[in-house]
């Protein structure tokens, strides 16, 4: 233990140490031992677990502005007719809540989970390519300020959905669109990026011991979703090229009238989108394999099904793409096999929805916060999980295509599903992170009002959806008002819920609670947890001994 | 203090046997990267070769067939109907002479179709076929097609426009009817050529 502990130190009190090593033997990774103070450490930082806390906060910041564009979809919504802002707006806030939450909130709070934790979680030193990492983490800002920043340009900002549809994003769109292709693309860049640096770590860094059938699972979702990440980004980038090239260059990828075809972009926007769901859900399964088994004080029930079962999923991703395009045509053959192809997803899926269950079963739980968001995404990503079944029947999709049950659906398995397994990881990772616990009285409150605001929010969207209310329209029918009032009220109420989360980042970011262990939780288990609370700014220097 | 009995070695050789793997690994996942941003554009041609193959989309060939008068299947006749339509923002009159014909597969038949510009500029056009049920589509054959050239009309101006085809007698048999339709677009600007020089049908390009 003397190599784990020869790093006990806070980064605050690192630097007054740092002369001592600036003349031993390992000058040679000397900015190891700088930490630059005020904003050129966070510019500049090659730390992994720096670059985890900015990613988390920018993922944390843009879900706040995600969340106050949904804020403003929820207020016109409120009632029927026009009231608050014009029918293109609301477009806009649409199309760019979704951007935001896919691409700003979820994506980089999954990538700065995957620096803080994949090096101590196998025992190595940092992220393979640390410089890399840094530029990942700073053109992200960029990204987002350019989208962003067409919201207030003449015209407005893009207005086609985040699925940017041709002709929508080609023939009918606003000249926001170069700077929306131009985000994405930096979007894509940084993503990749971070995704090699995160196969290369897992590849290469592992501590001697570490086999990949030891890895925890939080690694092992992370190492695929990186690959899905690798695969699917750079389709992305292609798509969103053509979608520019038609627009300003006279291409006709898209354009009938030059020989190309508008269905084909949704054939390639999806081989891109089916996989990214996966992206946005396969980490959020590696954190409640984490989270569980320690809660009940059991090992992971299945451990080897687990890994083959995010395996199959990320697998069959590929095939299932064009069941979000079921109403465009198809030859029934096909329809049938997207069909079954997709309803086949939900055996591994199943698979690990037992295997959490089974975990449970007879284990000595406790209902921490982390514990308490863990069973909350268990229940209710079920439960998204089972209307995207509903969803994947063909005859059954063209009644519920384009309406509210869609909006219900998603929400279900990406807010419920990956938000509160971000939630739960911050939770139960926060005082490994801060050497304090958080404060949970407010946590408490955060937890039951998010929980309980969360599903007035999104349960009776099935309702209106199964009743035909359309999405991605300003206005609707009278004889949704009422539903449509309640909706608007869960989705004010959840969303002033996370401003109990902020207090409480900011309160454990200060260093207020308790002193915490290094285990931190009874009954966790894994290299993190036998590092020191809060964890030194360097781990692992010298590889652990893996039993 | 402790901190300077760490075991360097283990350090020094992690890193120097690290670089290498690294480098490797990087430069395997950048190939990756830039395979799959290819294969994003090469699901363009894909697409058009997928529906080749399986009939689907209802594209008929965009180049003119040859007529053999070989083969012609009087035991059964084939309802073609002909749909007309111009895309938003496309001020031409355009419609068919006639609606629905019988044709026995095999047979060469003719169909003309009327057009007008009522715009007060001179308007380029392309025509667009769709053919429904789409695996029809595979058995129609045409010998002379507006849709094959732009369609470049002055302002006020009008014509007839022919078609002539042929069906595959290969044609199976459960298909008896079918629709095609054409779509007029206006693509006026992103074609250089005057009107005047296209007029005299020498190809679209």
């Amino acid at each position: 233990m003397t190599t784990l502990t020869d790093d006990v130190k806070d980064p605050a009190t690192d630097d007054a140490s740092h002369d001592g090593h600036a003349h031993d033997d390992h000058s040679h990774d000397d900015h190891h031992h700088h930490i630059p103070k005020g904003i050129s450490r966070w510019l500049l930082t090659t730390n992994h677990k720096d670059i985890g806390t900015l990613y988390l906060w920018f993922a944390f910041i843009m879900f706040l502005v995600g969340g106050a564009m949904a804020m403003v979809i929820r207020a016109e919504l409120f009632q029927p007719g026009l009231q608050i802002v014009e029918p293109n707006f609301f477009n806009q806030m649409t199309t760019v809540h979704g951007l935001i939450m896919v691409f700003g909130a979820v994506m980089p709070a999954f990538t700065g989970l995957a620096n803080w934790l994949v090096p101590m979680m196998i025992g190595a030193p940092d992220m393979a390519l640390p410089r890399m990492n840094n530029w990942s983490f700073w053109i992200l800002p960029f990204a987002f300020l350019i989208l962003l920043s067409s919201l207030f340009m003449e015209g407005g900002g893009p207005s086609f959905g985040w699925t940017f549809y041709a002709p929508l994003s080609t023939t009918y769109s606003g000249d926001s669109t170069a700077l929306f292709v131009f985000s994405v693309h930096i979007m894509g860049i940084s993503s990749i990026m971070g995704a090699i640096n995160v196969i290369v770590t897992i590849f290469n860094m592992r501590a001697p011991g570490m086999t990949l059938m030891k890895m925890p699972m939080f690694v092992w979702t992370w190492l695929i979703t990186a690959f899905l990440l690798i695969a699917v980004m750079p389709v992305l980038a292609g798509v969103v090229t053509m979608v520019l090239t038609d627009k300003y260059f006279g291409t006709s990828f898209f354009d009938a009238a030059g020989g190309g075809d508008p269905v084909l972009f949704q054939h390639i926007f999806w081989f891109f989108g089916h996989p990214e769901v996966y992206i946005m859900i396969l980490p959020a399964f590696g954190i409640i394999s984490q989270i569980v088994p320690t809660f009940s004080r059991k090992k992971l029930f299945g451990y080897a099904s687990m890994v083959y079962a995010t395996a199959s999923i990320a697998l069959l991703s590929f095939v299932v793409w064009a069941h979000h395009m079921f109403t465009t045509g198809m030859p029934v053959e096909w329809e049938k096999f997207f069909m079954f192809a997709t309803m086949l997803i939900s055996v591994p899926t199943g698979v690990k929805v037992f295997n959490w269950v089974a975990t449970m079963w007879r284990g000595s739980l406790t209902f921490e916060i982390p514990m308490l968001f863990a069973i909350a995404f268990i229940v209710l990503f079920t439960i998204g999980g089972l209307s995207g079944l509903m969803l994947a029947i063909t005859p059954v999709d063209f009644q519920y295509h384009d309406t509210y049950f869609v909006v219900a659906h998603f929400h279900y398995v990406l807010v419920t599903g990956a938000v509160f397994s971000i939630m739960a990881a911050v939770y139960y990772w926060l005082p490994k992170w801060t050497g304090r616990m958080f404060d949970i009285t407010l946590a408490k409150w955060h937890f039951w009002c998010s929980l309980i605001s969360v599903n007035v929010l999104f349960f009776p969207m099935h309702f209106v959806g199964l009743a035909g209310m359309p999405r991605r329209i300003p206005d609707y029918a009278l004889q949704f008002a009422d539903f449509n009032k309640w909706i608007s009220v869960g989705g004010f109420a959840f969303g002033l819920s996370q401003l109990i989360f902020l207090a409480l980042l900011v309160k454990a970011c200060r260093k207020r609670g308790e002193p915490v262990s290094d285990q931190v939780w009874d009954g966790a288990e894994g290299l993190e947890w036998e590092i020191p609370s809060p964890a030194p700014y360097h781990t692992f220097d010298t590889p652990p001994q893996i039993k | 203090m402790e901190q300077n009995v760490k075991p360097k070695t283990s350090i020094d050789e992690g890193s120097l046997r690290a670089a290498p793997n690294n480098a490797k690994t990087v430069t395997k996942l950048v190939f990756v990267v830039i395979g799959m941003f290819g294969f994003g554009f090469a699901l363009v041609p894909l697409y058009d070769v997928f529906c080749d193959i399986a009939g689907i989309n209802g594209k008929t060939a965009t180049t003119a067939a040859v007529y053999e008068p070989t083969l012609i299947d009087e035991s059964r006749s084939i309802t073609v109907d002909f749909i007309t339509r111009t895309n938003t923002g496309m001020p031409w009159e355009f419609s068919v002479q006639t609606k629905s014909i019988d044709v026995h597969p095999g047979k060469l038949a003719k169909v003309d179709f009327y057009v007008r510009n009522p715009a007060s500029r001179d308007i380029i056009a392309q025509a667009i076929p769709s053919i429904s049920p789409g695996k029809a589509a595979l058995y129609m054959n045409k010998t002379e097609c507006f849709c094959f050239n732009h369609q470049p009309l002055k302002a006020g101006e009008e014509a007839i426009m022919p078609m002539t085809f042929f069906i595959d007698p290969q044609l199976p048999d459960e298909i008896t009817y079918f629709t095609l339709q054409y779509t007029l677009y206006d693509i006026t600007e992103r074609v250089d050529e005057p009107v005047s020089v296209a007029m005299n049908k020498s190809q679209g390009r």
